[in-house]
């Protein structure tokens, strides 16, 4: 018998009898805000830019924000940056990137967790390998919960869905909290609507 | 396999007080952590009662919910593999990486892989094997299992991990500093990143409807070791299933609450399918799962997913540490589950505990722990596996407790004992509870003698005894 057929027969004479599937409620929760969403990312390490000035664009914040970068490799047409994504062969590529840009499809109130699928990374490891990420989140596009988030339609059509909370961090060594640890040291969300669908 | 002797072995953790005291705060603050989370969500009582009732949907109808699982995935451009022990695993993971040429892995946090030995076995094949969480990567590098199921070195001090560092990544010895320690893993690890020739997860849970395995971590190492190499493994035990992407709402939203005390892991990853040019291979692996199934005492053990929020809050884990277990599920759960792997080696871990039932009362997916170690004690005792010391003592309990009389005296005589006895003979090396605590004062009145005082002869109350 293959390993495959034997597991399954073993479980199927031995799972115990059946339990109902139980009705998932819907659950009460404060209407989905920027604020409290802002607030839930803050608590997880995540940093939240100011609106953009009038008369001033997404350009103009990332100079602001990381006056430093060399390096600026962009997944969403706001943002030229210095390195095409289109180019990119190989992921690790993108190894020497100082800041990614994405835009997120929605933000989740209650965690600060923005969602990311390939369609928006273009290239999955630019949430991960850039040393700092820069957010486009519309602050209209927040869900409450987890569960509104686990119902967007990604889940089922994505190769990749990611729920991004902050930074990446650590605390393996005396639970001495440490953003930065594999993955991207800090990720600032910059609320800015989304161009309007032509 | 010779017995594990959990008191034996913790008293070489206890020896160091420095160690003991860190451990047992630090452990403490992350159960404080989840308890102030927890409270924070006013549906998470009736939360615990979904998890339960929908893991133990799945469970008792687990052969459906992997076969779903499995087309799902297979449609998703996948491999699966089923792997019927570690042995089977290793292999399959092995062959896999020889059919490729691949002689690099990078790995992020898998207990499973741990369970299987797998890094010995592919090592001994010339495969080399970076782990890449920090804590785990730390063990590795210190040639010692992980002690905690979420945080691998938290039996370790700053200096331990400069010690290792210093000794194998040559790192300054001098620079305690976590901060230090922590960039200089990033900086050592990310070629590995970059060339490795494939990578490794395990899986939170497995979406039996969509065929995507979600894999929760803090540190971004997961997502670096799947993004990077153009193959990905994944090991995944067969009770990680859950039947609807809708039921992650409810493991994800207290999984980190209950093992950090945070909403939610900085990355909650989804891999449904292989990336263009890109391989994914799922292993499904039983390793005496199916038999823990058809254990009518025991199968709720397999509800577990491994948040550690009963490790943290007991206080034998926490004044043992994890490594003291001998196995690799340390803490309650492992206390549990061990013994369904090897009875004899693990029949001691059922006593390393105080049923004080703080384990069960965090449990996320209300798993009765403290009553399967109540009943595998009494598992131990009717096969026969307890060791001669304990049977001795209990067959003294048993004859005191079942005379009144004997009983009465024999607590006057302790009160009496701990006043007037010379500390030499309380402290010593035989008096195991004498060690790192002082025996508390005995009241001056047992609480029969205080019940006869107080409430003796009123209407009958309290005539039983």
């Amino acid at each position: 018998m293959s390993a495959r057929e034997d597991i399954l027969s073993r479980v199927r004479r031995l799972q115990p009898a059946a339990v109902e599937m139980p009705a998932l409620p819907v659950f009460d929760a404060p209407a989905p805000t920027f604020a409290a969403f802002a607030a839930a990312l803050e608590r997880m390490g995540g940093k939240v830019a100011p609106p953009l000035a009038a008369g001033t664009d997404a350009e103009a914040a990332l100079r602001t924000l990381f006056p430093q970068a060399g390096v600026v490799c962009s997944a969403s047409p706001e943002i030229a940056g210095t390195r095409a994504l289109a180019a990119i062969r190989r992921p690790a590529e993108l190894e020497d990137v100082d800041v990614g840009v994405v835009r997120a499809a929605f933000g989740v109130a209650e965690t600060g967790s923005v969602l990311l699928t390939e369609a928006e990374l273009q290239v999955e490891a630019l949430a991960f390998l850039p040393q700092h990420l820069l957010v486009l989140l519309d602050p209209a596009r927040i869900v409450a919960t987890l569960h509104d988030a686990y119902r967007d339609a990604a889940f089922a059509s994505a190769r990749y869905t990611l729920l991004l909370t902050g930074p990446s961090a650590t605390a393996d060594i005396e639970g001495v909290l440490i953003h930065g640890a594999q993955g991207v040291r800090s990720l600032t969300v910059l609320p800015l609507a989304a161009p309007q669908a032509p | 396999m010779s017995r594990v002797d959990h008191a034996e072995a913790s008293s070489e953790f206890i020896a160091s007080s420095d160690h003991l005291e860190f451990h047992d705060r630090r452990l403490w603050d992350l159960r404080r952590k989840r308890d102030r989370a927890t409270a924070a969500v006013p549906e998470w009582e009736t939360l615990r009662d979904l998890a339960s009732a929908i893991k133990e949907h799945t469970l008792t109808h687990l052969a459906d919910y992997l076969e779903q699982f499995e087309r799902a995935a297979r449609a998703n451009g996948a491999v699966v593999h089923w792997a019927r022990d570690a042995a089977e695993h290793n292999q399959i993971v092995h062959r896999i990486l020889a059919e490729r040429g691949a002689t690099t892995l990078v790995k992020s946090k898998s207990i499973l892989t741990d369970e299987c030995e797998m890094r010995q076995h592919l090592e001994a094949r010339g495969i080399a094997v970076i782990e890449t969480d920090l804590g785990e990567r730390i063990q590795q590098l210190d040639d010692e299992p992980p002690s905690h199921i979420v945080v691998p070195a938290v039996h370790k001090l700053r200096a331990d991990v400069a010690a290792v560092f210093a000794r194998t990544l040559g790192t300054d010895p001098d620079n305690h500093d976590p901060h230090y320690l922590a960039e200089e893993q990033r900086r050592t690890t990310r070629p590995s990143f970059l060339n490795a020739d494939a990578g490794m997860t395990g899986a939170n849970f497995a979406v039996a409807e969509t065929g995507a395995i979600v894999v929760c971590t803090n540190e971004g190492n997961a997502d670096l070791s799947v993004h990077l190499p153009r193959l990905h493994i994944a090991s995944v035990g067969i009770e990680k299933i859950v039947p609807r992407t809708g039921h992650l709402g409810v493991f994800v939203r207290m999984l980190s609450r209950s093992a950090l005390g945070s909403p939610i892991t900085q990355m909650t990853s989804h891999f449904r399918a292989p990336r263009p040019g890109a391989e994914m291979h799922i292993v499904l692996v039983d390793n005496g799962r199916s038999e823990r199934l058809g254990m009518a005492d025991f199968w709720t053990s397999l509800k577990c997913i491994r948040c550690g929020a009963c490790m943290n809050t007991c206080p034998v884990y926490r004044r043992s540490g994890g490594l003291s277990y001998g196995a690799t599920y340390s803490g309650p759960i492992g206390v549990i589950i061990d013994p369904t792997y090897d009875l004899r080696k693990y029949s001691a871990l059922p006593f390393a505990s105080t049923l004080n039932g703080s384990c069960s009362a965090v449990c996320p997916v209300k798993i009765d722990i403290h009553q399967q170690i109540y009943t595998w004690r009494r598992v131990v005792a009717e096969r026969n596996a307890l060791p001669f010391a304990k049977k001795q003592a209990m067959k003294m309990a048993g004859r005191l407790m079942a005379s009144p009389a004997l009983f009465r005296a024999a607590v006057e005589a302790a009160g009496a004992g701990v006043e007037y006895l010379p500390r030499v003979m309380l402290y010593n090396r035989f008096n195991a509870w004498g060690k790192q605590r002082e025996v508390p004062a005995a009241p001056g009145l047992t609480f029969r003698q205080w019940w006869l005082k107080n409430r003796g002869g009123k209407g009958g109350e309290g005539q039983s005894g």
